[in-house]
Protein backbone atom coordinates (compact mmCIF):
# COMPACT_ATOMS: atom_id res chain seq x y z
CA UNK A 1 0.00 0.00 0.00
CA UNK A 2 1.36 3.45 -0.83
CA UNK A 3 -0.08 6.86 1.41
CA UNK A 4 -2.51 6.99 4.00
CA UNK A 5 -2.58 5.06 7.15
CA UNK A 6 -3.01 1.36 8.05
CA UNK A 7 -4.96 0.34 10.83
CA UNK A 8 -3.24 -2.13 13.00
CA UNK A 9 -5.92 -2.12 15.60
CA UNK A 10 -9.17 -0.89 15.10
CA UNK A 11 -10.14 -0.35 18.85
CA UNK A 12 -13.19 -1.05 20.90
CA UNK A 13 -15.27 1.58 17.98
CA UNK A 14 -13.96 3.46 15.38
CA UNK A 15 -15.94 4.89 12.63
CA UNK A 16 -15.20 7.58 9.41
CA UNK A 17 -17.55 10.39 9.86
CA UNK A 18 -18.30 13.93 8.23
CA UNK A 19 -20.55 16.23 9.48
CA UNK A 20 -23.20 13.86 8.34
CA UNK A 21 -26.00 12.93 6.00
CA UNK A 22 -28.70 15.36 4.90
CA UNK A 23 -31.81 15.40 2.61
CA UNK A 24 -32.13 11.76 3.16
CA UNK A 25 -34.26 11.10 6.09
CA UNK A 26 -37.23 10.42 3.10
CA UNK A 27 -35.57 7.39 2.14
CA UNK A 28 -35.31 6.34 6.44
CA UNK A 29 -31.48 7.15 6.23
CA UNK A 30 -30.43 8.36 9.55
CA UNK A 31 -28.07 11.96 9.84
CA UNK A 32 -24.94 10.11 11.64
CA UNK A 33 -21.85 12.19 11.81
CA UNK A 34 -19.92 13.06 14.88
CA UNK A 35 -21.97 12.66 18.21
CA UNK A 36 -19.43 15.68 19.21
CA UNK A 37 -19.39 17.74 16.43
CA UNK A 38 -17.38 20.84 18.37
CA UNK A 39 -14.58 18.07 19.24
CA UNK A 40 -14.66 16.88 15.52
CA UNK A 41 -14.85 20.68 14.23
CA UNK A 42 -11.84 21.18 16.65
CA UNK A 43 -9.59 18.04 14.91
CA UNK A 44 -10.36 19.21 11.54
CA UNK A 45 -9.27 22.75 12.04
CA UNK A 46 -6.11 21.96 13.80
CA UNK A 47 -5.19 20.69 10.59
CA UNK A 48 -5.83 23.86 8.47
CA UNK A 49 -8.85 21.62 6.78
CA UNK A 50 -12.27 23.20 5.54
CA UNK A 51 -15.28 21.74 7.72
CA UNK A 52 -16.12 19.26 7.68
CA UNK A 53 -13.64 16.77 6.18
CA UNK A 54 -13.71 13.04 7.31
CA UNK A 55 -11.96 11.80 10.44
CA UNK A 56 -12.19 8.79 12.63
CA UNK A 57 -14.89 8.85 15.71
CA UNK A 58 -12.77 6.51 18.00
CA UNK A 59 -15.04 5.66 21.21
CA UNK A 60 -13.00 4.37 24.44
CA UNK A 61 -9.84 4.29 22.76
CA UNK A 62 -7.45 1.01 22.09
CA UNK A 63 -6.92 2.33 18.38
CA UNK A 64 -3.09 1.88 16.60
CA UNK A 65 -2.31 2.84 13.20
CA UNK A 66 0.84 2.85 11.00
CA UNK A 67 1.40 5.87 8.92
CA UNK A 68 2.43 5.63 5.29
CA UNK A 69 2.32 9.14 4.78
CA UNK A 70 3.85 12.51 5.23
CA UNK A 71 1.35 14.67 6.70
CA UNK A 72 0.15 16.34 10.16
CA UNK A 73 -2.93 14.83 12.29
CA UNK A 74 -4.64 16.25 15.20
CA UNK A 75 -6.31 14.35 18.46
CA UNK A 76 -9.29 16.12 20.16
CA UNK A 77 -12.16 15.46 22.73
CA UNK A 78 -11.84 12.40 25.07
CA UNK A 79 -8.78 12.32 27.10
CA UNK A 80 -7.35 9.48 25.45
CA UNK A 81 -3.27 9.27 26.24
CA UNK A 82 -1.70 9.54 23.05
CA UNK A 83 2.00 8.14 21.75
CA UNK A 84 3.75 8.42 18.23
CA UNK A 85 6.35 6.04 18.21
CA UNK A 86 5.98 5.26 22.18
CA UNK A 87 6.44 8.91 22.49
CA UNK A 88 3.73 10.55 24.75
CA UNK A 89 1.94 13.23 22.61
CA UNK A 90 -0.36 16.34 23.78
CA UNK A 91 -4.22 16.20 22.64
CA UNK A 92 -5.90 19.48 21.28
CA UNK A 93 -2.76 19.82 19.05
CA UNK A 94 -1.99 19.00 15.49
CA UNK A 95 1.34 16.82 14.77
CA UNK A 96 3.76 15.82 12.23
CA UNK A 97 3.93 12.23 11.53
CA UNK A 98 6.21 10.74 8.52
CA UNK A 99 6.04 7.10 7.12
CA UNK A 100 6.83 4.65 9.20
CA UNK A 101 5.38 6.21 12.75
CA UNK A 102 3.07 4.34 14.90
CA UNK A 103 0.16 6.30 16.06
CA UNK A 104 -1.36 4.64 18.77
CA UNK A 105 -4.36 6.05 21.71
CA UNK A 106 -4.80 4.42 24.63
CA UNK A 107 -7.86 4.14 26.28
CA UNK A 108 -10.29 7.23 27.57
CA UNK A 109 -9.55 8.71 31.36
CA UNK A 110 -12.54 11.31 30.87
CA UNK A 111 -14.98 11.48 28.07
CA UNK A 112 -15.56 8.41 25.88
CA UNK A 113 -15.47 9.75 21.97
CA UNK A 114 -12.17 10.89 20.39
CA UNK A 115 -12.01 12.69 16.91
CA UNK A 116 -8.13 12.01 14.86
CA UNK A 117 -7.94 14.12 11.16
CA UNK A 118 -5.89 14.64 8.98
CA UNK A 119 -4.60 17.31 6.90
CA UNK A 120 -7.55 17.00 4.25
CA UNK A 121 -9.26 14.15 5.89
CA UNK A 122 -9.23 10.83 4.61
CA UNK A 123 -9.96 10.28 1.48
CA UNK A 124 -13.38 7.93 1.33
CA UNK A 125 -15.66 7.63 -1.30
CA UNK A 126 -19.40 9.32 -0.15
CA UNK A 127 -22.59 7.57 -0.33
CA UNK A 128 -25.55 9.13 -0.37
CA UNK A 129 -24.02 12.47 -0.07
CA UNK A 130 -21.60 11.22 2.95
CA UNK A 131 -18.90 9.54 4.02
CA UNK A 132 -20.93 9.31 7.82
CA UNK A 133 -20.45 5.66 8.75
CA UNK A 134 -24.04 4.18 9.83
CA UNK A 135 -23.59 0.34 10.98
CA UNK A 136 -27.03 -0.53 11.53
CA UNK A 137 -27.88 0.90 8.02
CA UNK A 138 -24.75 -0.61 6.42
CA UNK A 139 -23.76 3.24 4.16
CA UNK A 140 -20.65 5.21 4.65
CA UNK A 141 -16.93 4.50 5.65
CA UNK A 142 -15.52 1.53 4.32
CA UNK A 143 -18.85 -0.94 3.22
CA UNK A 144 -20.70 0.88 6.65
CA UNK A 145 -18.82 -0.87 8.95
CA UNK A 146 -16.62 0.20 11.72
CA UNK A 147 -12.95 -0.19 10.84
CA UNK A 148 -11.11 -3.40 11.22
CA UNK A 149 -7.50 -4.50 11.38
CA UNK A 150 -5.73 -3.96 7.87
CA UNK A 151 -7.83 -1.28 6.83
CA UNK A 152 -6.29 0.88 4.91
CA UNK A 153 -7.12 5.25 4.75
CA UNK A 154 -5.83 6.90 2.35
CA UNK A 155 -5.44 10.22 2.47
CA UNK A 156 -2.80 12.91 0.76
CA UNK A 157 0.45 13.75 1.86
CA UNK A 158 0.89 17.25 2.48
CA UNK A 159 3.80 18.77 4.47
CA UNK A 160 3.71 22.78 4.19
CA UNK A 161 1.38 22.92 6.95
CA UNK A 162 2.20 24.61 10.29
CA UNK A 163 1.30 22.54 13.58
CA UNK A 164 -1.95 24.12 15.26
CA UNK A 165 -2.72 23.94 19.11
CA UNK A 166 -5.86 24.99 21.27
CA UNK A 167 -5.34 26.95 24.16
CA UNK A 168 -5.73 24.65 26.97
CA UNK A 169 -8.09 27.55 28.66
CA UNK A 170 -10.65 26.73 25.59
CA UNK A 171 -10.55 23.02 25.67
CA UNK A 172 -13.58 21.14 27.26
CA UNK A 173 -13.79 19.42 30.12
CA UNK A 174 -15.48 16.19 30.61
CA UNK A 175 -16.78 15.25 34.29
CA UNK A 176 -19.22 13.04 35.63
CA UNK A 177 -22.34 15.22 35.75
CA UNK A 178 -24.01 17.46 32.82
CA UNK A 179 -27.27 19.38 33.01
CA UNK A 180 -28.45 19.46 29.63
CA UNK A 181 -30.78 22.22 28.44
CA UNK A 182 -33.91 21.81 26.85
CA UNK A 183 -36.53 23.65 25.06
CA UNK A 184 -40.19 22.61 25.16
CA UNK A 185 -41.50 20.75 21.78
CA UNK A 186 -43.69 17.85 19.95
CA UNK A 187 -45.72 16.55 22.78
CA UNK A 188 -44.70 18.96 25.60
CA UNK A 189 -48.24 20.60 25.98
CA UNK A 190 -50.18 17.40 26.38
CA UNK A 191 -47.23 16.54 29.77
CA UNK A 192 -49.13 17.05 33.17
CA UNK A 193 -47.20 20.14 34.88
CA UNK A 194 -46.66 17.76 37.89
CA UNK A 195 -44.66 15.34 35.31
CA UNK A 196 -42.48 18.29 33.60
CA UNK A 197 -41.43 19.04 37.02
CA UNK A 198 -40.63 15.45 38.25
CA UNK A 199 -38.10 15.61 34.78
CA UNK A 200 -36.83 18.57 35.46
CA UNK A 201 -36.04 18.31 39.38
CA UNK A 202 -34.57 14.69 38.89
CA UNK A 203 -31.30 13.37 38.76
CA UNK A 204 -31.10 10.48 36.14
CA UNK A 205 -28.35 8.34 35.60
CA UNK A 206 -26.99 7.19 31.64
CA UNK A 207 -27.44 3.55 31.47
CA UNK A 208 -24.44 1.74 29.63
CA UNK A 209 -27.11 0.25 26.80
CA UNK A 210 -26.66 4.03 25.35
CA UNK A 211 -24.69 4.17 22.35
CA UNK A 212 -24.89 6.39 18.92
CA UNK A 213 -28.18 5.60 18.12
CA UNK A 214 -30.06 7.11 21.49
CA UNK A 215 -29.13 7.53 25.47
CA UNK A 216 -30.92 6.06 27.79
CA UNK A 217 -31.35 6.90 31.50
CA UNK A 218 -32.29 5.11 34.59
CA UNK A 219 -34.04 7.20 37.54
CA UNK A 220 -37.87 8.49 38.46
CA UNK A 221 -40.33 7.58 35.60
CA UNK A 222 -42.25 10.29 34.06
CA UNK A 223 -45.84 9.06 33.93
CA UNK A 224 -48.01 10.55 31.01
CA UNK A 225 -51.02 9.62 29.44
CA UNK A 226 -51.16 10.30 25.84
CA UNK A 227 -52.98 7.94 23.27
CA UNK A 228 -50.93 6.31 20.65
CA UNK A 229 -49.49 9.04 18.23
CA UNK A 230 -48.80 8.31 14.92
CA UNK A 231 -45.47 7.82 14.20
CA UNK A 232 -43.67 11.16 13.29
CA UNK A 233 -39.98 12.77 12.32
CA UNK A 234 -37.59 12.73 15.35
CA UNK A 235 -35.24 15.52 15.56
CA UNK A 236 -31.77 15.62 17.05
CA UNK A 237 -31.75 15.52 20.97
CA UNK A 238 -35.55 14.97 20.75
CA UNK A 239 -36.59 13.31 24.65
CA UNK A 240 -38.64 10.23 24.26
CA UNK A 241 -40.99 9.14 26.61
CA UNK A 242 -41.49 5.64 26.69
CA UNK A 243 -44.64 3.76 28.43
CA UNK A 244 -42.30 2.95 31.64
CA UNK A 245 -41.60 6.35 31.75
CA UNK A 246 -37.65 6.33 31.48
CA UNK A 247 -36.50 9.36 29.23
CA UNK A 248 -34.49 8.16 26.33
CA UNK A 249 -32.57 11.11 24.51
CA UNK A 250 -32.33 10.55 20.81
CA UNK A 251 -28.64 10.74 19.11
CA UNK A 252 -27.18 10.89 15.49
CA UNK A 253 -27.87 7.82 14.47
CA UNK A 254 -31.72 7.88 15.74
CA UNK A 255 -34.13 6.13 13.96
CA UNK A 256 -35.95 8.93 11.81
CA UNK A 257 -40.03 8.42 12.67
CA UNK A 258 -41.05 6.67 15.88
CA UNK A 259 -44.13 6.75 17.51
CA UNK A 260 -43.25 7.75 21.40
CA UNK A 261 -44.50 10.76 23.34
CA UNK A 262 -41.68 13.29 22.94
CA UNK A 263 -41.58 16.44 25.79
CA UNK A 264 -38.95 18.73 24.11
CA UNK A 265 -35.38 18.46 22.73
CA UNK A 266 -31.64 18.81 23.96
CA UNK A 267 -30.13 22.09 22.66
CA UNK A 268 -27.72 20.98 19.64
CA UNK A 269 -24.50 22.50 21.68
CA UNK A 270 -25.62 20.08 25.08
CA UNK A 271 -25.48 17.25 22.78
CA UNK A 272 -21.83 17.29 22.68
CA UNK A 273 -21.40 17.09 26.68
CA UNK A 274 -24.06 14.04 26.87
CA UNK A 275 -22.07 11.88 23.92
CA UNK A 276 -18.44 12.42 26.31
CA UNK A 277 -20.57 11.31 29.73
CA UNK A 278 -19.62 7.87 31.02
CA UNK A 279 -22.53 5.16 31.52
CA UNK A 280 -22.90 5.78 35.41
CA UNK A 281 -22.74 9.56 34.45
CA UNK A 282 -25.04 12.19 36.05
CA UNK A 283 -27.62 13.57 33.89
CA UNK A 284 -30.00 16.83 34.61
CA UNK A 285 -32.31 18.80 32.59
CA UNK A 286 -32.82 22.55 33.00
CA UNK A 287 -35.91 24.19 30.44
CA UNK A 288 -34.91 27.30 27.91
CA UNK A 289 -36.91 29.09 25.52
CA UNK A 290 -36.46 29.05 21.80
CA UNK A 291 -34.90 32.14 21.73
CA UNK A 292 -32.33 31.61 24.11
CA UNK A 293 -31.66 27.97 22.71
CA UNK A 294 -30.64 30.11 19.59
CA UNK A 295 -28.88 32.89 21.40
CA UNK A 296 -26.65 30.04 23.13
CA UNK A 297 -26.42 28.69 19.97
CA UNK A 298 -25.02 31.80 17.75
CA UNK A 299 -22.81 32.68 20.25
CA UNK A 300 -21.32 29.44 20.75
CA UNK A 301 -20.76 29.42 16.94
CA UNK A 302 -19.20 33.28 17.36
CA UNK A 303 -16.85 32.03 19.96
CA UNK A 304 -15.54 28.85 17.90
CA UNK A 305 -14.83 31.57 15.00
CA UNK A 306 -13.06 34.18 17.40
CA UNK A 307 -11.03 31.61 19.47
CA UNK A 308 -7.32 31.31 16.86
CA UNK A 309 -5.31 28.37 17.82
CA UNK A 310 -1.67 29.25 18.06
CA UNK A 311 1.02 28.12 15.68
CA UNK A 312 3.39 25.39 17.59
CA UNK A 313 5.67 23.81 15.01
CA UNK B 1 -53.06 22.71 10.15
CA UNK B 2 -50.90 23.31 13.80
CA UNK B 3 -47.45 24.50 13.63
CA UNK B 4 -45.45 22.97 17.09
CA UNK B 5 -41.77 23.15 18.34
CA UNK B 6 -39.80 20.21 18.33
CA UNK B 7 -36.25 21.16 18.56
CA UNK B 8 -34.08 24.52 18.75
CA UNK B 9 -33.85 24.38 14.72
CA UNK B 10 -37.09 21.89 14.01
CA UNK B 11 -40.57 22.78 13.56
CA UNK B 12 -43.31 19.65 12.88
CA UNK B 13 -46.20 20.62 11.27
CA UNK B 14 -49.44 18.47 11.88
CA UNK B 15 -52.07 18.21 9.11
CA UNK B 16 -54.59 15.78 11.21
CA UNK B 17 -54.31 13.33 13.83
CA UNK B 18 -55.52 10.27 12.23
CA UNK B 19 -54.20 8.38 8.78
CA UNK B 20 -56.28 9.04 5.45
CA UNK B 21 -55.12 9.49 1.83
CA UNK B 22 -56.30 12.71 1.80
CA UNK B 23 -54.02 13.81 5.16
CA UNK B 24 -51.15 11.95 3.27
CA UNK B 25 -51.48 13.80 0.32
CA UNK B 26 -51.39 17.23 2.08
CA UNK B 27 -48.20 16.30 3.64
CA UNK B 28 -46.71 15.49 0.43
CA UNK B 29 -47.91 18.97 -0.84
CA UNK B 30 -46.48 21.05 2.11
CA UNK B 31 -43.40 18.71 1.44
CA UNK B 32 -42.91 19.66 -2.21
CA UNK B 33 -43.68 23.50 -1.73
CA UNK B 34 -41.27 23.78 1.50
CA UNK B 35 -38.67 22.34 -0.26
CA UNK B 36 -38.88 24.46 -3.03
CA UNK B 37 -39.22 27.58 -1.05
CA UNK B 38 -36.94 27.38 2.09
CA UNK B 39 -34.49 25.63 -0.11
CA UNK B 40 -31.55 28.24 1.50
CA UNK B 41 -32.88 27.21 5.03
CA UNK B 42 -33.68 23.92 5.23
CA UNK B 43 -31.72 21.25 6.33
CA UNK B 44 -34.06 18.04 6.14
CA UNK B 45 -37.35 17.52 5.98
CA UNK B 46 -39.33 14.56 7.37
CA UNK B 47 -43.18 13.73 6.07
CA UNK B 48 -44.71 10.88 8.22
CA UNK B 49 -48.60 9.84 8.00
CA UNK B 50 -50.11 12.94 9.05
CA UNK B 51 -47.36 15.45 9.93
CA UNK B 52 -43.93 16.48 8.17
CA UNK B 53 -40.82 17.63 10.62
CA UNK B 54 -38.65 20.05 9.31
CA UNK B 55 -35.26 20.98 10.21
CA UNK B 56 -33.30 24.38 9.06
CA UNK B 57 -30.70 26.30 9.40
CA UNK B 58 -30.61 28.17 13.06
CA UNK B 59 -27.72 30.41 11.80
CA UNK B 60 -30.18 31.88 9.30
CA UNK B 61 -33.21 32.18 10.12
CA UNK B 62 -34.96 31.86 14.41
CA UNK B 63 -37.73 29.69 14.77
CA UNK B 64 -40.46 32.28 15.03
CA UNK B 65 -39.39 33.72 11.53
CA UNK B 66 -39.38 30.52 10.38
CA UNK B 67 -43.02 29.44 11.48
CA UNK B 68 -44.79 32.62 10.10
CA UNK B 69 -42.90 31.72 6.56
CA UNK B 70 -43.87 27.89 6.89
CA UNK B 71 -47.11 29.08 7.78
CA UNK B 72 -47.73 32.12 4.98
CA UNK B 73 -46.72 29.55 2.40
CA UNK B 74 -48.79 27.05 3.28
CA UNK B 75 -51.94 29.28 3.35
CA UNK B 76 -51.15 30.44 -0.20
CA UNK B 77 -50.02 26.39 -1.34
CA UNK B 78 -53.55 24.88 -3.31
CA UNK B 79 -55.53 22.76 -1.47
CA UNK B 80 -53.36 18.97 -1.97
CA UNK B 81 -54.81 17.79 -5.78
CA UNK B 82 -55.33 14.00 -6.16
CA UNK B 83 -52.17 13.49 -7.41
CA UNK B 84 -51.15 9.91 -7.36
CA UNK B 85 -48.02 8.84 -7.27
CA UNK B 86 -47.01 5.48 -9.32
CA UNK B 87 -47.73 2.02 -9.01
CA UNK B 88 -45.31 0.18 -7.85
CA UNK B 89 -45.82 -4.10 -8.20
CA UNK B 90 -43.85 -6.23 -5.83
CA UNK B 91 -43.44 -9.99 -6.09
CA UNK B 92 -44.02 -12.30 -3.00
CA UNK B 93 -43.65 -15.92 -2.17
CA UNK B 94 -46.64 -16.78 0.02
CA UNK B 95 -46.26 -19.95 1.79
CA UNK B 96 -45.78 -21.60 5.23
CA UNK B 97 -42.49 -21.82 4.95
CA UNK B 98 -41.89 -17.76 4.00
CA UNK B 99 -44.85 -16.53 6.13
CA UNK B 100 -43.96 -18.25 9.41
CA UNK B 101 -47.32 -16.26 10.76
CA UNK B 102 -49.54 -17.16 8.13
CA UNK B 103 -51.13 -20.11 10.10
CA UNK B 104 -51.26 -18.07 13.69
CA UNK B 105 -53.16 -14.99 11.17
CA UNK B 106 -55.60 -18.12 9.89
CA UNK B 107 -56.43 -19.21 13.31
CA UNK B 108 -56.74 -16.05 15.08
CA UNK B 109 -58.67 -14.38 11.97
CA UNK B 110 -60.71 -17.52 11.15
CA UNK B 111 -60.15 -17.11 7.73
CA UNK B 112 -57.96 -20.05 5.44
CA UNK B 113 -54.54 -19.53 4.52
CA UNK B 114 -55.37 -19.06 0.93
CA UNK B 115 -57.41 -16.09 1.71
CA UNK B 116 -55.65 -14.17 3.92
CA UNK B 117 -52.85 -14.63 1.37
CA UNK B 118 -55.74 -13.59 -1.14
CA UNK B 119 -56.87 -10.83 0.87
CA UNK B 120 -52.87 -9.29 1.23
CA UNK B 121 -53.06 -8.93 -2.96
CA UNK B 122 -56.62 -7.45 -3.16
CA UNK B 123 -55.62 -3.98 -2.91
CA UNK B 124 -53.64 -1.31 -4.13
CA UNK B 125 -51.63 -0.07 -0.79
CA UNK B 126 -50.47 3.92 -0.56
CA UNK B 127 -46.94 4.58 0.94
CA UNK B 128 -47.58 6.60 4.24
CA UNK B 129 -44.54 6.93 5.33
CA UNK B 130 -40.57 5.87 4.83
CA UNK B 131 -38.36 5.31 8.04
CA UNK B 132 -37.94 3.55 11.11
CA UNK B 133 -34.81 1.90 8.66
CA UNK B 134 -33.59 3.01 5.20
CA UNK B 135 -36.31 1.54 2.86
CA UNK B 136 -38.47 0.66 5.35
CA UNK B 137 -42.32 1.96 3.74
CA UNK B 138 -45.29 1.93 5.69
CA UNK B 139 -48.01 0.86 3.50
CA UNK B 140 -51.93 1.01 4.24
CA UNK B 141 -54.41 -0.37 5.02
CA UNK B 142 -55.15 -3.96 4.99
CA UNK B 143 -58.22 -5.66 4.61
CA UNK B 144 -59.69 -5.45 8.19
CA UNK B 145 -60.58 -9.74 7.62
CA UNK B 146 -56.38 -10.03 8.33
CA UNK B 147 -55.59 -7.10 10.62
CA UNK B 148 -53.08 -8.34 13.47
CA UNK B 149 -51.54 -6.90 16.45
CA UNK B 150 -47.81 -6.93 16.91
CA UNK B 151 -46.53 -10.12 18.47
CA UNK B 152 -46.30 -9.76 22.16
CA UNK B 153 -42.36 -10.25 21.55
CA UNK B 154 -40.51 -8.95 18.86
CA UNK B 155 -38.11 -11.16 16.97
CA UNK B 156 -34.53 -10.88 17.49
CA UNK B 157 -34.47 -11.49 13.61
CA UNK B 158 -36.36 -10.99 10.77
CA UNK B 159 -34.40 -12.03 7.18
CA UNK B 160 -34.56 -9.33 4.56
CA UNK B 161 -37.50 -8.91 2.12
CA UNK B 162 -40.02 -10.35 4.80
CA UNK B 163 -43.39 -8.81 4.28
CA UNK B 164 -45.26 -8.21 7.38
CA UNK B 165 -48.40 -6.79 8.99
CA UNK B 166 -48.98 -5.11 12.03
CA UNK B 167 -52.40 -3.67 12.54
CA UNK B 168 -53.72 -2.05 9.50
CA UNK B 169 -50.02 -1.61 8.53
CA UNK B 170 -48.05 -3.65 5.82
CA UNK B 171 -44.61 -3.83 4.54
CA UNK B 172 -41.61 -5.35 3.21
CA UNK B 173 -38.11 -5.54 5.80
CA UNK B 174 -35.55 -3.72 3.85
CA UNK B 175 -32.83 -5.44 5.59
CA UNK B 176 -32.63 -8.10 8.44
CA UNK B 177 -33.47 -6.84 12.06
CA UNK B 178 -35.57 -7.33 14.76
CA UNK B 179 -39.02 -6.98 13.76
CA UNK B 180 -42.33 -7.46 15.85
CA UNK B 181 -44.35 -7.91 12.56
CA UNK B 182 -47.06 -10.94 11.46
CA UNK B 183 -44.79 -12.56 8.55
CA UNK B 184 -46.65 -13.90 5.61
CA UNK B 185 -44.31 -14.44 2.73
CA UNK B 186 -40.66 -13.26 1.19
CA UNK B 187 -39.75 -10.77 -1.27
CA UNK B 188 -37.18 -11.32 -3.64
CA UNK B 189 -36.90 -7.29 -4.75
CA UNK B 190 -34.51 -5.14 -3.32
CA UNK B 191 -35.85 -2.73 -1.21
CA UNK B 192 -32.76 -0.64 -0.12
CA UNK B 193 -29.48 -0.71 -1.53
CA UNK B 194 -26.88 0.93 0.46
CA UNK B 195 -24.66 1.19 -2.56
CA UNK B 196 -26.78 2.87 -5.22
CA UNK B 197 -28.77 5.95 -5.11
CA UNK B 198 -31.50 6.21 -5.08
CA UNK B 199 -31.38 2.88 -3.38
CA UNK B 200 -35.06 2.30 -3.20
CA UNK B 201 -37.81 1.63 -5.68
CA UNK B 202 -40.56 3.44 -4.24
CA UNK B 203 -41.66 7.33 -2.75
CA UNK B 204 -43.85 8.19 -0.42
CA UNK B 205 -47.29 9.00 -1.98
CA UNK B 206 -46.50 5.79 -4.51
CA UNK B 207 -48.84 2.95 -4.63
CA UNK B 208 -47.88 -0.73 -4.18
CA UNK B 209 -49.50 -3.66 -5.33
CA UNK B 210 -48.52 -7.21 -4.00
CA UNK B 211 -48.82 -10.32 -6.44
CA UNK B 212 -48.22 -14.19 -5.69
CA UNK B 213 -45.38 -15.82 -7.30
CA UNK B 214 -44.21 -19.53 -7.19
CA UNK B 215 -41.23 -20.80 -4.87
CA UNK B 216 -38.85 -21.54 -8.02
CA UNK B 217 -39.67 -17.75 -9.61
CA UNK B 218 -38.76 -16.28 -5.98
CA UNK B 219 -35.28 -18.48 -5.90
CA UNK B 220 -34.41 -17.38 -9.98
CA UNK B 221 -35.03 -13.83 -8.98
CA UNK B 222 -32.75 -13.94 -6.43
CA UNK B 223 -34.51 -14.70 -3.08
CA UNK B 224 -33.25 -16.66 -0.21
CA UNK B 225 -34.83 -18.84 2.25
CA UNK B 226 -33.21 -19.31 5.68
Amino acid sequence: MKGGFRVDRPGVLTLLQDAGRFGYHRLGLTTGGPADPLAFNWANRLCGNDPGMTALEVTIGGLQLECRAATIFALCGADMPLTINGQPKESWRSHRVKSGDRVVLGYAHRGMRAYLAVADGFNISATFGSTATVIREGVGGLSGNPLQAGDRLPCADISDRQCLSLGRGYRPVYGGRVILRVVSGYQSTLIANDQQQRFFASEYRLLSQSDRMASRLAGPPIDIDIPDLLSEGICLGAIQIPPDGLPIILMHDRQTIGGYPKLGSVISLDMSQLTQLKPGGLVSFKSVTMAEARRIRLAADRMYRQLKPEVCD
Amino acid sequence: MKVVPASENALIIYFDQVVSADTSARVRQATAVLETALVDVLIDLVPSYASLLVIFDLSRIDAATFEQQITELLDVAPTASDSVGKLVELPVYYSMESGPDLAEISRAKKVSVEEVIALHQSREYLVYAIGFAPGFAYLGEVDSRIVMPRLDTPRTSVPRGSVGIAGRQTAVYPADSPGGWNLIGLCPERMFDPLSEPGMPIRVGDRVRFFSISRETFLARGGRLA
